[in-house]
Parts: C-alpha cells; structure tokens; sequence
C-alpha cells in the first residue's frame, strides 16, 4: 500500500496541473508564458490545497481516533468541524469587518472547544460497545450543525453557510489557500510528537506508567486536530470521510505505530482528495463536481469496504 | 525499597483504603491476595502514580512519589496494569519496544533494541513478533503485555493479575520466570493474585488485604490458613499442605 500510494501521488499531482477548463498541454508550457501564469495562480494553488487538505485531515483524523479511542469518528463531522464554522459565522456577524486572521483564530478556538466537548462526552461510554462513540459524535455534530444554521438563518447569512459547510477546490487561487500552510505546520508537529501519541493508544493508564504526559499529548493533539479543521473550513469548506476512511485503511496494513503509519496516511490523504477533485473536474466537465461531493461518494463506499472486511474478519 | 506509609483512599465517597502502610525491601517475589475490591488494584496504582494520592506518603528508594518527575520514576518502576484496553493496533514487537520510551522517548538507541529483543526472547515472542495484537491468542497478548513491561528494564516490577487469560502451563511458566528474575537479576515483583495457590506457590511474602486493610503479612505458609480463608474470603475450603506449601482445596 505505500509503495501504490507514493507511485500514485506524483502522477495525479501532475496530471491535476494539466486537466481543468482551460485546456493546457505540457507542449504549451515551452512556447506559451501565459500557460505558466494559468498554472501559477489557478492550478498549482489548487493542486498544492487538495495536497496540503488531504494529508493534515487524515493525518488529524488518525490524531482523534486515538484520543476518542475509537477507530468511527473524525473531527469533520464529529462537531470540530461544525464548531470550526460556528465560530467563522459569529465573528462575521458579530465584527463584519474582522480581519482573516481574527476569523481564523475563532474557527481554531471554536474548532478546539468543539473537540473537547466531544472527547467529555463520549468519556463515560463503555468501550465494550464502540459504535455507541460515533452515534453519539454524530449527534453532537448535529447538534452543533444545526446551532449554526439557526445562527446563519438569524443572521440572514445561509449562503455563506453553504461555502463552510461544503469544501470545493475551484475558488481556490494564489493568495487564497496560503492558510492552510498553517494546518500542514499544524500536523508536523503531531509527527514530531507521534510516538507519544501512539503510546496513548495503549491506554492511559499504560502511557502514564511509562512517564508520559498525557494531559500534555492529549493538548498538542486536539491542538493540531482543531487548527487543521478550521484552516480546511475557513479556506476550502467542510471535507467530509477522509480523516475517517484513510486512517482505517492505512491501519489494516500498516498498524498504528503512528512514526511509521502517519507518512504514509498523510500522502494517502493527500491522493485521495486529489483524485477526487481531478475526477470532479473531469466527469462532468466543463462544469465542476465539488470535492466534498465527490469524497462523499468515494469515502462512503470505501467506508463500507472496511467495515464489511473487518466483520468478516472477525 | 517501597515504603507506603498512612495511605487512605476514598471514591465516591467510599473508602478504598484505609491507613494502609508497609515496607517492600528490595528483591523477592510479593503477592498480593484479597477479595474483590479489597484495594488490591488501588494500592499498586498509588504505588506507581496511576491514581493521585490522596493521604499518606508513597516512596520508590529515594524518590517520593508524586513529586518526583515520570521519568524518573518510569526508569525506575514498571506497571501492567490489569486489563490495559489497548486500543492502538501494534505488532507485538513494537509493543515490547514502547516498553523502552521512558529511556529514549522516542528514538531508540543499540541498548533499547537489545532489551527488547531480550524481553522478545525471554517470553518466547520472538517468532511472533511481526504479528499484530489482534492476530495472536489472548494468552500470548497478555505474555506481550508482561514483556514489554520487563523491556522497561527497572528494578521494581509491578504486575496487576498478570495470570489473568493464561492457561495453567502458560500461568506456571509466567510465574517461574517472575522468581527467576526476582532470584538471579534482582528484581523485586509485587503482584496482584487471585489463586492462591499461585501466591503459595511463587511468592516469597503474601501480604493479604480485605476492606482496604493489610490484614496479614508473612510468608506464604504463616499467611495462608483456614483462619484467613474463613475470614477474608469467607469460604471454608480446606487447606492441606504438600511438600511444605499450603495448597487450597478448591
């Protein structure tokens, strides 16, 4: 699987650059300056976000997974992402003038509430019973999904809400994508810290008679998992299942040693919502699928994959 | 040495211990017996910070329990709790080697790699060391688990119901081993038992607790009567003694 994954990424990351609608050739690259000047401000921006969205959410997602314990959830639609949302729709109502990156810190800080909220709530389930997490992570998210459509009705903003809530790649161009550089130096960091987080996965009662710090882990990881959320929604919109569907594949082969597993979660991640947004740009062309659309397709079905295979393994 | 002194602890409002003291010298094989929810469990997860203490004092040589910082005191005593829920799937040779994380924190060295593959060995992992926790027996996750706490490489070794999953070969053979370590390395093992007999049968000292109480301590045939029996367990099996050890008639 990492071998496919690492031969795959190269190939869709070039193949994103050539396919839209502006039709492009590699041939024109050596005659044609503005060729150059579609890829520098349309598809590089665009291939670079899909690449950068597709890594740190399903890195993130695999982050989560271990904190909640639970291989069903992911920040996106377990409440951080809503949250992520929540809190880009209050300060736009509430300070309509607000700078990008005020806007950027309340989805981060809402993101982080969202998170916590979450990891509280699902705390006292019993872990014999482990579909019980994302049924009541899926509630939650609701919950808090629908808070913020009742704000944005209020507010009269329901349109906007559409550009949060459902990611898509084509707005995206040089100088509007650059925050998500923060949610890859976001997820560097769990990758620095991934043995720690791999040793909560043993339990925590294990990880503290190793001496690790697990309220210290536990904060770094939800650190990452929120800022990687609200980067994606403040500047893409909503990406639904890849923080959910890739860790669980990546984890059948791989195992979840975190500093072996995360490289290749990440370049699968990022394979994935590319794929997905080249296909979206192609199927129907020369209108455009959304990504979100397309990976709730793909990730469903994939989904499913691995639950029937687990179910049958056991 | 281990020297737990005044300790009470409450939860819910309800007394898990109460003013437990005792002093564990270093070396040897300790059990410790009880009924269920004697405070057993409790008082080895004080021991090694697990749980915050609540009244009393806990020190591990010189350090104070609490107060010292987790590493240091992860250099110095190892815990397998009972029933780790181990949620991360693992091959069993990662597992034994997080056991080396409070010496390397992440990136192990030659001396790191060499303990685990001696911890591998001891408890005859070896051959399946590339395979995941959720491929292999209950019995041999459970010799993983006892493993990758000896790769800690400590002196104190701490084991709460380590029989637990593990057929009477598998159990005997654990047990054998744990006296083989106290004995020719110089660990000292507290270990938490539910058969006596075991406890009879391995340990040096058998400390017995009911109602959060130390209620005897010495060794295994000063400790194991029908009296103890009657009155801890309350269940009048009989006793007999073969070979000089009291075994429990079940």
């Amino acid at each position: 699987m990492p071998r496919l994954v690492y031969v795959l990424l190269p190939v869709l990351t070039v193949l994103s650059l050539f396919v839209g609608t502006v039709p492009l050739r590699p041939a024109q690259l050596l005659q044609d300056p503005e060729a150059w000047q579609l890829i520098a401000v349309s598809r590089l921006p665009r291939t670079l976000a899909a690449l950068m969205a597709g890594a740190t959410l399903a890195v993130t997602g695999q982050i989560l997974q271990t904190l909640a314990r639970n291989r069903f959830i992911e920040p996106m639609t377990a409440g951080a992402g809503q949250s992520a949302a929540l809190g880009v729709l209050l300060v736009t109502l509430l300070v309509p003038g607000a700078p990008v990156w005020a806007k950027m810190a309340m989805a981060s800080v809402a993101a982080l509430a969202g998170s916590i909220g979450l990891l509280f709530l699902i705390r006292p389930l019993p872990p014999s019973q482990p579909l019980l997490v994302p049924l009541v992570a899926l509630v939650y998210g609701g919950v808090i999904g629908a808070g913020v459509t009742f704000v944005a009705y209020q507010g009269d903003m329901l349109q906007y809400l559409q550009v949060w809530l459902s990611g898509e790649l084509s707005g995206v161009l040089r100088g509007r994508y650059e925050l998500l550089w923060l949610a890859a130096l976001a997820t560097a960091v769990t990758w620095l810290i991934a043995d720690r987080i791999t040793l909560l996965g043993l339990g925590e009662k294990t990880a503290r008679g190793l001496g690790l710090s697990v309220a210290q882990v536990t904060a770094l990881g939800l650190g990452a998992v929120s800022v990687v959320t609200a980067m994606c929604v403040v500047t893409l919109g909503a990406i639904p299942f890849v923080g959910l569907v890739v860790p669980n594949l990546v984890s059948r082969r791989m195992g979840d040693n975190l500093r072996e597993a995360l490289p290749v979660t990440a370049a699968a991640g990022a394979a994935l919502v590319l794929g997905a947004d080249i296909a979206g740009r192609v199927i129907r062309a020369p209108f455009e699928i959304p990504v979100s659309a397309m990976l709730g397709v793909i990730g469903a079905a994939l989904f499913l994959t691995v639950l029937y295979k687990d179910s049958a393994r056991d | 040495m281990i020297e737990v002194k005044g300790v009470s602890h409450d939860m819910r409002g309800q007394a898990i211990l109460r003013d437990v003291s005792l002093s564990l010298p270093r070396g040897g094989v300790t059990a410790l017996i009880g009924p269920n929810g004697a405070g057993k469990s409790t008082l080895l997860s004080l021991i090694a910070r697990l749980q915050r203490l609540q009244r009393g004092r806990i020190t591990v040589d010189d350090l104070t329990v609490g107060a010292c910082a987790d590493r240091d005191l992860a250099r110095l005593l190892a815990i397998m709790p009972q029933s780790s829920a181990i949620s991360a799937r693992l091959r069993v040779g990662e597992l034994v080697g997080m056991g080396r994380y409070p010496w390397h924190g992440g990136r192990p060295g030659a001396a790191d790699h060499a303990a685990v593959e001696a911890a591998l060995a001891q408890f005859d992992l070896t051959g399946l060391r590339h395979r995941f926790l959720d491929e292999i027996s209950g019995g041999q996750r459970q010799r993983a688990l006892v493993a990758m706490a000896c790769a800690q490489g400590t002196d104190y070794l701490l084991l709460d119901e380590p029989l637990n999953n593990l057929d009477i070969a598998a159990s005997r053979q654990l047990m054998a081993l744990l006296r083989h370590m106290a004995r020719d390395q110089g660990k000292s093992i507290v270990i938490v038992l539910h058969d006596i007999n075991y406890a009879a049968g391995f340990a040096d000292r058998v400390i017995a607790l009911a109602g959060g109480r130390i209620v005897a301590d010495g060794p295994p045939a000063e400790v194991i009567t029908p009296g103890l029996l009657r009155g801890v367990f309350d269940t009048d099996a009989r006793i007999s003694v073969i070979d000089g050890r009291p075994v429990v008639v079940v």
